[in-house]
């Protein structure tokens, strides 16, 4: 885990006992109908194993005491602790039900974000077709995520905001959240995808209001008037790179980016190849062509996903990790 | 170390010359490995199934000590995810859905019918070797690559990973049929082989929840085989079923997967409830409050857990109207499971509760079941389930409803049936000591869980934020008491076996008709035909000092006598 998830990750320190900071309307909600289960379980659960230690002790057989007489069945005891259980299950289904088609509903006007994840990095693209590794949103703004998935089933969750969605793919899924507080909230993957499942983080970060919009020009911006090596390290950190892939010659998932470039390097199928502007070039588009030996073939395709601008300065970077 | 020299020394006092019965009536390897005698078969599932029960728990050891620290603590990335996989195949398939009706519900059912066998012995062997078969496969998957997908074999990862998917799923395949020939098995013996005087509403409870069990195995295992055969097809021959890719759709597999694993947790639970009626009933000297309440209920989960597996997905995009179907349909789950836990406390009011190792086993449940099962609540409503779904609660919910609710009956009956199995009594002082660890150290493993999810924890992470270390050590703490207090649990068994005092045949007192036979039976159970009775008349029995057991009370003989059992 890097240090700056782990920081995010650590902010929700705050909150209850029983749960994180919540930062939408919605989450209140929840929290809300948790502490009524909550209420009615505890009294519940009282009552039953109350009345089973007070049996255990009133009538634990000893010197002297016969049992006394008791029926064996009351018909019209057990259509009552059948009925009212019934009542109180019926009025948790209520409110349960009301919360999800809440959470499900989204406002007419929302601002849209596209949403692809794939093992084990998260991409957020925004109306102007930026994309990066971390969800920004405007406060006290609806935000809409439509989202899927490239490889297998992902799940994203966002523990403050109280929700949850599957990515799917081949298909398209949709959750929505008006965030009211500004800060840092972790994002996390809830659905098992393998070796990094638990490494699939990420962040949302809410802006106060106004600023969203200076933050992503700013940012859509910053390809343009950086030099191509620090645009490379940029993307490098932000679309999911760093996940496996090293910048110190360490051997993660996948080949460390340091030391490579110019040098040539077996294959998984026996053949040697020539690390080069076309190698890296075509290992990012099209992973499975031509995979290192001492690796498993595990890496998603960016193509669509990354611009050729984009793909130049990340080349550049694993130049500079000579 | 005194109550077991006391025992010991009482032991040699009771010991009368042993009779034939069914386990010296013959010798040698074949004439267990080719029985047909349903209680050798229940013995070879017994030992069998605690061998799996073993190799579960060690993988959940080491789960629980990867957990340690937020990082690496002995493995990595993929062996942890190995491990919990493996974890989760081998106590379902292999342990909890056979553990109650393979091995104590084999051994137990013809005897409470009064006849001799199941109505197909040679099915019931043929059962046995199906699960040898399967878990073979099982172990090969392990040695040859492992298994990484989960125990729910989600697609498109498990048609895509390179982990031994395929050895899997055909070990698992055969289960399934092992599974449906015990289901089967019981079905047809309790429709043709009653006594003509047992009616269906003088049956004991535990055959009640035994017919609701396999009712859900003849009907939904065929569809986890037929699931798991379009897996082998997809990864094998790359026809489309599941994986986008080649045109298949995978949430449909977790329909076809919960079809049969929801109804398979009442597999696991409704046994599990049965072995709890019939000993809350016995160690209360009552009959059961509200017998028909308590059977119909058993049927009524078993026919209403068909129809609730939508709530395994609540977040994987099915429509909104089938999420809020499912949602209510589930609620209407918890009715009749609730019946029972007020069932069993009316039968305990005004009782004589006499606290024996299997009575403390079966408190332990009600304890432990009413909590798994009102934490079922907070899943089931949709709104919350959202948040809590795929994470510590989840797992904490089920655990105390598996192996609070499962586990802990199964050893309740296993330390109830114990006698009549073996002919040995064990130490009580023993029992009950591993029972208050057992009970003591599983609320110290999964109680933290709940508080791990609902703050945002999700399941099968290998690495997890610092913030939660503690709630995770508190868990490992528990489950190194939990594995010890099991081992006293076996070792109070296994003691009784060497040094234990002879079983008489009706040591508890209870009325069902596998006490009116010696302990261990003979092979054909019954020397002469049982007497007929109601089940639950536990006033007809009457403790004689000089049998150290029980025994039909004449009329003319006081209900209670001056007192009563070694106990």
């Amino acid at each position: 885990m890097d240090p700056k998830t782990m920081m995010a990750v650590s902010e929700t320190e705050g909150g209850s006992f029983w749960f994180p900071t919540a930062g939408t309307q919605i989450a209140k909600e929840v929290d809300g109908l948790f502490y009524f289960i909550l209420a009615l379980s505890t009294f519940f659960f009282v009552l039953i194993v109350g009345l089973m230690l007070v049996f255990v002790v009133l009538y634990r057989r000893r010197p002297g005491y016969a049992r006394k007489f008791a029926p064996d069945h009351n018909s019209t005891l057990e259509v009552v602790w059948s009925v009212i259980p019934g009542i109180l299950l019926a009025l948790i289904f209520f409110q349960g039900f009301t919360g999800f088609l809440d959470m499900r509903t989204p406002p007419a006007e929302t601002y849209e974000i596209k949403v692809v994840a794939k093992k084990w990095s998260w991409a957020f693209q925004y109306p102007n077709g930026y994309i990066e590794g971390e969800l920004h949103v405007p406060v006290d703004r609806a935000v809409k995520l439509t989202m899927t998935s490239d490889d297998v089933i992902h799940s994203l969750y966002i523990p403050s905001f109280r929700i949850k969605m599957d990515l799917v793919p081949g298909r398209y899924s949709s959750m929505w959240f008006q965030a009211n507080q500004v800060g840092d909230f972790p994002l996390l993957c809830a659905e098992y995808c393998g070796t990094k499942h638990s490494d699939m983080l990420s962040r949302v970060i809410v802006h106060p209001s106004g600023e969203f919009e200076r933050w992503l020009e700013q940012a859509s911006n910053l390809m343009s008037t950086l030099p191509p090596a620090e645009a490379g390290k940029l993307l490098y950190n932000r679309r999911g790179c760093a996940q496996c892939h090293s910048m110190d010659a360490t051997a993660r998932t996948g080949p460390s980016f340091s030391g490579t470039f110019g040098t040539s390097q077996p294959l998984a199928d026996g053949t040697t190849v020539l690390i080069d502007e076309n190698y890296i070039r075509e290992s990012i588009l099209e992973p499975m062509a031509k995979v290192r030996a001492g690796y498993r073939p595990v890496m998603p395709s960016y193509k669509g996903q990354l611009k050729d601008l984009e793909i130049d300065a990340i080349i550049e970077f694993i130049k500079s990790l000579k | 170390m005194s109550v077991l020299q006391m025992e010991t020394e009482s032991a040699a006092v009771n010991e009368r010359p042993s009779a034939v019965n069914y386990l010296n009536c013959s010798h040698g390897f074949w004439s267990w490995a080719a029985t047909r005698d349903h209680k050798r078969i229940a013995i070879m599932y017994l030992i069998s199934v605690l061998g799996a029960f073993l190799l579960g728990g060690i993988f959940a050891i080491l789960i629980r000590m990867e957990l340690w620290t937020p990082q690496r603590t002995i493995m990595d990335h993929d062996t942890y995810n190995h491990t919990f996989t493996l974890h989760g195949a081998v106590m379902t398939f292999l342990f909890i859905i056979p553990s109650i009706p393979a091995a104590l519900g084999n051994f137990v059912l013809p005897v409470m019918l009064g006849a001799k066998d199941v109505a197909f012995p040679k099915m019931n062997l043929a059962s046995y070797y199906l699960w040898v078969g399967g878990a073979l496969f099982l172990l090969a998957a392990i040695v040859l690559g492992g298994l990484d997908t989960g125990w729910t074999f989600y697609t498109p990862y498990s048609t895509t990973t390179n982990s031994s998917v395929i050895t899997a799923s055909i070990g698992v395949f055969i289960l399934g049929f092992s599974s449906i020939f015990t289901g089967l098995n019981f079905i047809v013996t309790m429709h043709t082989m009653r006594p003509v005087w047992m009616t269906w509403f003088r049956m004991p409870l535990f055959l009640w929840s035994l017919y609701a069990t396999s009712i859900i195995q003849v009907l939904a295992t065929p569809v986890l085989g037929i699931t798991l055969t379009l897996l082998v097809a997809e990864r094998a021959l790359g026809i489309g079923i599941f994986d986008p890719k080649l045109g298949g759709d995978p949430v449909l597999f977790q329909h076809f997967f919960w079809f049969y694993s929801h109804p398979a947790v009442y597999i696991m639970i409704l046994p599990a409830m049965g072995i709890i009626s019939e000993i809350i009933s016995v160690f209360s000297r009552k009959p059961i409050f509200g017998y028909r309440f308590v059977a119909y209920s058993s049927i009524a989960i078993a026919l209403l857990g068909f129809l609730v597996w939508g709530h395994h997905m609540f977040t994987s995009g099915q429509s909104r109207i089938s999420a809020i179907v499912f949602s209510a349909l589930t609620f209407s789950v918890s009715i009749p499971s609730g019946i029972k836990v007020f069932n069993w406390l009316a039968t305990m009011y005004r009782g004589s509760i006499i606290l024996t190792t299997p009575m403390c086993y079966a408190l332990s449940f009600i304890f432990l079941f009413t909590i798994g099962g009102l934490t079922g609540l907070f899943l089931g409503a949709l709104a919350t389930d959202i948040h809590l779904h795929d994470t510590y609660f989840v797992v904490a919910h089920f655990h105390y409803v598996m192996m609070g609710g499962t586990l802990v009956s199964f050893i309740a009956g296993l330390f109830y049936w114990w006698p009549k199995m073996t002919g040995r009594m064990y130490s009580e002082f023993w029992g009950r000591l591993g029972c208050f660890g057992v009970f003591a150290a599983f609320n110290l493993t999964f109680f933290p869980q709940f508080i791990l999810g609902a703050r945002g924890m999700p399941r099968r992470y290998y690495n997890y934020p610092p913030e939660f270390q503690l709630y995770h050590q508190i868990s490992t703490v528990g489950a190194f008491l939990l594995g010890a207090s099991l081992f006293v649990a076996a070792f109070t068994l296994i003691h009784s076996l060497f040094r234990g005092r002879k079983a008489p045949a009706n040591p508890w007192g209870a009325a069902s008709l596998e006490w009116q036979t010696s302990s261990p039976p003979p092979l054909h159970n019954f020397e002469s035909d049982p007497c007929a009775g109601d089940p639950y008349d536990l006033d007809s029995q009457i403790y004689d000092p000089d049998l150290s057991g029980y025994r039909f009370r004449v009329e003319s003989e006081q209900l209670h006598s001056t007192h009563d059992s070694a106990i």
